[in-house]
């Protein structure tokens, strides 16, 4: 089935680039390791999800390239032409001359309704493109205008007009500092609103990825670019097909689904992180082995310990021993020590994955009382590795990962609230202060649901 | 891609605007090799075929036939208007943006506002008209003016009203040039004061320029300069220093330096929307990010390098701050990086401030106000305008005093310690 990607402002548009390319040039490498019958349903399968074919045998991404000013937009379309391997669609994307200034209020109540219908006609047109349509991948960010305020817009919309549909958001998470300076504003609007309307929310922070460029690339001097691949990277060992329960050679056919199913059990809690595990700049990969013994033991410590990347990993977190009473409600302002999970969804792929042991994340003492760890935890494994990883391992979790940075946003936004600072700039479109009131109270109520876990 | 267009008033205003284009072209000039009309240029030029006669020689795509700068000219005395139209840069501005008059405001506010702003208005209204027609998507309106003179301060805070009524959504950014403490006009206070007024009520953002500063800065190149003490300090050839490469022959006017460096700064500041980056910034991107109350428009600019070659690599979120920000914007950064460096150098640094330490500079203006109006001296010659009563001053001085009364406010938390407010809390 096959998942219709929007990609929406600057950020959106820069990611939705490196994702597309990373699967395709996964799809097409030559260390598989797997026979050869096995990597062309590999290849058929993501080509599916992902691609649609034209005459001369060019894929084109199925995607939506959505922005308020036409910079970001030509170069991603030039970039991806220029591959020679996928090109994006010739009206696959609509673009306006003048930006959203960064204000959410402009792309949510300006720029949505004034483009609404040729938006989402685009989308219908892209839609209508696939044989069986399993859902959307919306990428965004959301400290933004653009991303932030019309991508909270196009998914109501969406929500609206393809409420049987799945869809699932791809935000990221600003620097700390840095971006934008009404970031927080921005995110607390947007995390509210896709809170009702997205099934989903696949949270990725910048500080973390750029972590793992310093730490475990070796990067010296990151770019975005450098950040955005990561991202792919990470995103492509997901989304990348993988067996279904049933046998080999019958890849997954819902991901989107699968992935809902598994991992959003409940609507109050739809926070997704990912962790991937190895990660390393491609010099270092030549001269390293791994086990899935040990790579299995390092992604539950992470699980556990909140770590965001295989380094720094605090080893003394352990699981709640069994037989003690419950947890009582973790306190933020201590210092987060052990995870509590709702679900988690672990895909491994690679050599001899067959032999891989998960029997450690089903331990219940990771869990939350209400879900028994046969419905709390999945696996899928496929044997195809995985972008040059002999053996790679991939984390998809809806646990307190994000409560810590989620709350410390809604902090920063409620000081700046307390003193109207820039207000005027949200009402000067629409958005009044009962808007952010209404935002700051589902938001508060998200962190003291995931709190009581 | 949108346009801005550049509204120069009064004789310094016309000045920086002349370097400005020099600069303008010079960069594009640099960054576009092939002479194809493009976005990044027509961000502040018009293609035209110049054998049309009349309105339609308009060229959207291909070659670049002949420019012509989106600017409206305005000045009360022929003078200045007349030595552009005679130098280097004649081709590049159309008659018809043209306005003059024959003898000057007399640096005197209330003759550039009232008589010249009625005179003119709807002349004035049709320039720009016509200059928003040529434009695909407006986004700005850059006004370049003194504050100390006539017609910069008078008619030129009287155009930020009729933009205001007849363009809304368009943004007005205002570069100010406020008179240093040796000004040689004597009512240079009263008309900065009653220009600041309108300032307060009718500019989108306000980029307040020092006079003083700028000569400080100037005199210390020089002086590097001079010292011969070049290649550590001083990169030759910058475009502040040397002047190899201008159209406009550097006649050694005094102002001719001081203007360049305003010039680069408006050059800076509109990089990242023309040009392609990682993280682009648009001119309403500044406007929002950097404005947390409507009042609080004005912002303190600074540039490098200017006569250093400071490794500018460190991407600006890394600075530990040590600057004190307010408790409710403990971060208060905004980052843009653009990709197309300016021409002779091979990165730069321009950043903006909203900063209270705009407030002395105001607190002193307003000093030099009271000694003068104290003594009602220079009064009558305002007075006898029509239009004109004691009122407009004492309104003028309060307005200021308010907004001098803001930024104390602001300072006043500087000490305290941050305290978290009381979150909303949640029933379970």
């Amino acid at each position: 089935m096959s998942i219709v990607t929007v990609q929406l402002g600057q950020c959106g548009n820069q990611i939705g680039f490196e994702v597309f390319d990373a699967l395709l040039s996964d799809s097409h490498s030559s260390q598989g390791l797997c026979s050869m019958r096995e990597n062309e349903a590999y290849q058929a399968s993501c080509k599916e999800r992902f691609f649609s074919e034209e005459e001369n045998g060019v894929p084109i991404a199925r995607a939506v390239l959505v922005d308020m000013e036409p910079k970001v937009i030509n170069q991603t379309l030039s970039k991806a032409a220029q591959s020679g391997q996928w090109k994006y669609g010739q009206h696959a994307c609509f673009c306006q001359k003048q930006g959203s200034g960064n204000n959410w209020a402009y792309g949510y109540s300006v720029h949505g309704p004034r483009h609404e219908e040729s938006i989402m006609n685009i989308i219908r047109k892209e839609v209508e493109k696939c044989d069986s349509f399993s859902g959307f991948f919306i990428i965004m960010s959301m400290a933004g205008g653009t991303g932030s305020g019309l991508g909270a817009f196009v998914t109501q919309n969406l929500e609206d007009q393809y409420s049987n549909s799945l869809k699932m958001n791809q935000i990221i998470w600003p620097y700390g500092t840095g971006e934008v300076i009404v970031q927080n504003y921005n995110s607390i609007l947007t995390l509210s609103h896709l809170y009702r309307s997205s099934d989903a929310l696949l949270l990725h922070e910048n500080d973390a990825i750029h972590k793992i460029c310093a730490k475990l690339m070796n990067i010296k001097q990151i770019s975005f670019s450098d950040i955005n691949q990561v991202l792919a990277h990470q995103l492509g060992s997901v989304f990348q097909p993988t067996y279904s329960a049933e046998s080999s050679f019958h890849y997954r056919r819902n991901p989107l689904g699968d992935l809902m199913e598994h991992l959003v059990p409940h609507p109050e809690f739809k926070m997704l992180s990912v962790r991937n595990i190895p990660h390393m700049s491609e010099n270092s990969l030549a001269y390293t082995t791994f086990t899935w013994a040990g790579l299995l033991k390092h992604l539950r410590q992470m699980l556990i310990s909140n770590a965001k990347m295989e380094e720094g990993i605090d080893r003394h977190v352990r699981p709640p021993l069994s037989g003690l009473p419950p947890r009582s409600k973790m306190s933020l302002n201590k210092d987060l020590h052990f995870n509590t999970s709702i679900a988690n969804l672990v895909i491994l792929r690679g050599k001899d994955v067959q032999s891989a042991d998960v029997e450690g994340f089903k331990d219940p003492a990771l869990y939350t009382s209400w879900l028994k760890p046969v419905n709390a935890f999945n696996v899928w494994k496929t044997q195809r590795a995985f972008s040059k990883y002999e053996k790679s391992a991939v984390l998809v979790s809806n646990s307190q990962f994000l409560v810590k940075p989620l709350d410390m946003i809604v902090g920063k936004a409620w000081n700046m609230f307390a003193s109207k600072a820039y207000i005027h700039q949200y009402t000067k479109f629409g958005i009044e202060e009962e808007d952010f009131l209404d935002s700051f109270t589902s938001l508060e109520q998200v962190v003291a649901s995931y709190c009581n876990l | 891609m949108t346009q801005s267009v550049v509204v120069q008033v009064g004789q310094c205003g016309n000045q920086i605007g002349c370097c400005f284009w020099d600069l303008a072209l010079r960069e594009h000039a640099a960054v576009n090799q092939k002479g194809i009309y493009d976005e990044a240029i027509s961000s502040f030029f018009r293609n035209v075929d110049t054998r049309v006669v009349g309105d339609g020689g308009s060229i959207s795509k291909g070659k670049i036939c002949s420019l012509k700068a989106r600017a409206v000219l305005i000045d009360m005395e022929e003078g200045v208007v007349n030595e552009i139209l005679q130098g280097p840069l004649r081709d590049v501005f159309d008659t018809k943006q043209l306005i003059t008059d024959i003898s000057g405001s007399g640096n005197n506010w209330a003759v550039g506002h009232k008589v010249f702003g009625s005179l003119y208005q709807d002349q004035i209204l049709e320039k720009f008209r016509k200059s928003a027609e040529h434009c695909d998507c407006l986004q700005c309106f850059f006004i370049i003016h003194s504050m100390g003179g006539g017609t910069g301060s008078g008619l030129g805070t009287f155009l930020l009203k009729v933009l205001e009524d007849e363009f809304p959504e368009v943004y007005r950014f205002v570069t100010s040039i406020y008179p240093s403490g040796e000004d040689d006009v004597i009512t240079s206070p009263y008309n900065s004061i009653l220009a600041m007024k309108e300032l307060n009520e009718h500019a989108d953002c306000v980029l307040p320029i020092d006079n003083q500063s700028l000569f400080d800065i100037i005199s210390k190149i020089d002086l590097m300069v001079n010292s011969g003490k070049l290649g550590t300090t001083v990169k030759p050839k910058s475009l502040v220093t040397s002047s190899s490469g201008a159209l406009k022959k550097r006649h050694k006017k005094p102002f001719d330096a001081m203007n360049n460096i305003v010039a680069n700064l408006l050059l800076n500041l509109t990089s990242s929307a023309r040009f392609e980056g990682s993280l682009n910034m648009d001119l309403n991107e500044i406007s929002m990010n950097l404005v947390p109350f409507p009042q609080l428009h004005y912002l303190v600019s600074s540039l490098t390098p200017l006569y250093t070659l400071t490794d500018v690599n460190i991407p600006p979120r890394r600075l530990k701050p040590s600057l004190q920000f307010v408790s409710w914007n403990q971060e208060g950064w905004k980052t843009s990086l653009c990709s197309v460096p300016p021409v002779g150098h091979s990165h730069s640094l321009l950043a903006l401030a909203n900063n209270t330490c705009v407030k002395p500079t105001f607190m002193e203006l307003k000093e030099r106000f009271m000694r003068l109006y104290k003594k009602k001296a220079h009064l009558h010659h305002y007075l006898q305008v029509e239009g004109m009563e004691e009122s407009c001053f004492t309104e003028a001085v309060s307005s200021l005093s308010a907004l001098i009364q803001e930024y104390d406010q602001l300072d006043a938390t500087k000490n305290m310690p941050v305290q978290d407010l009381p979150r909303l809390s949640i029933a379970m």
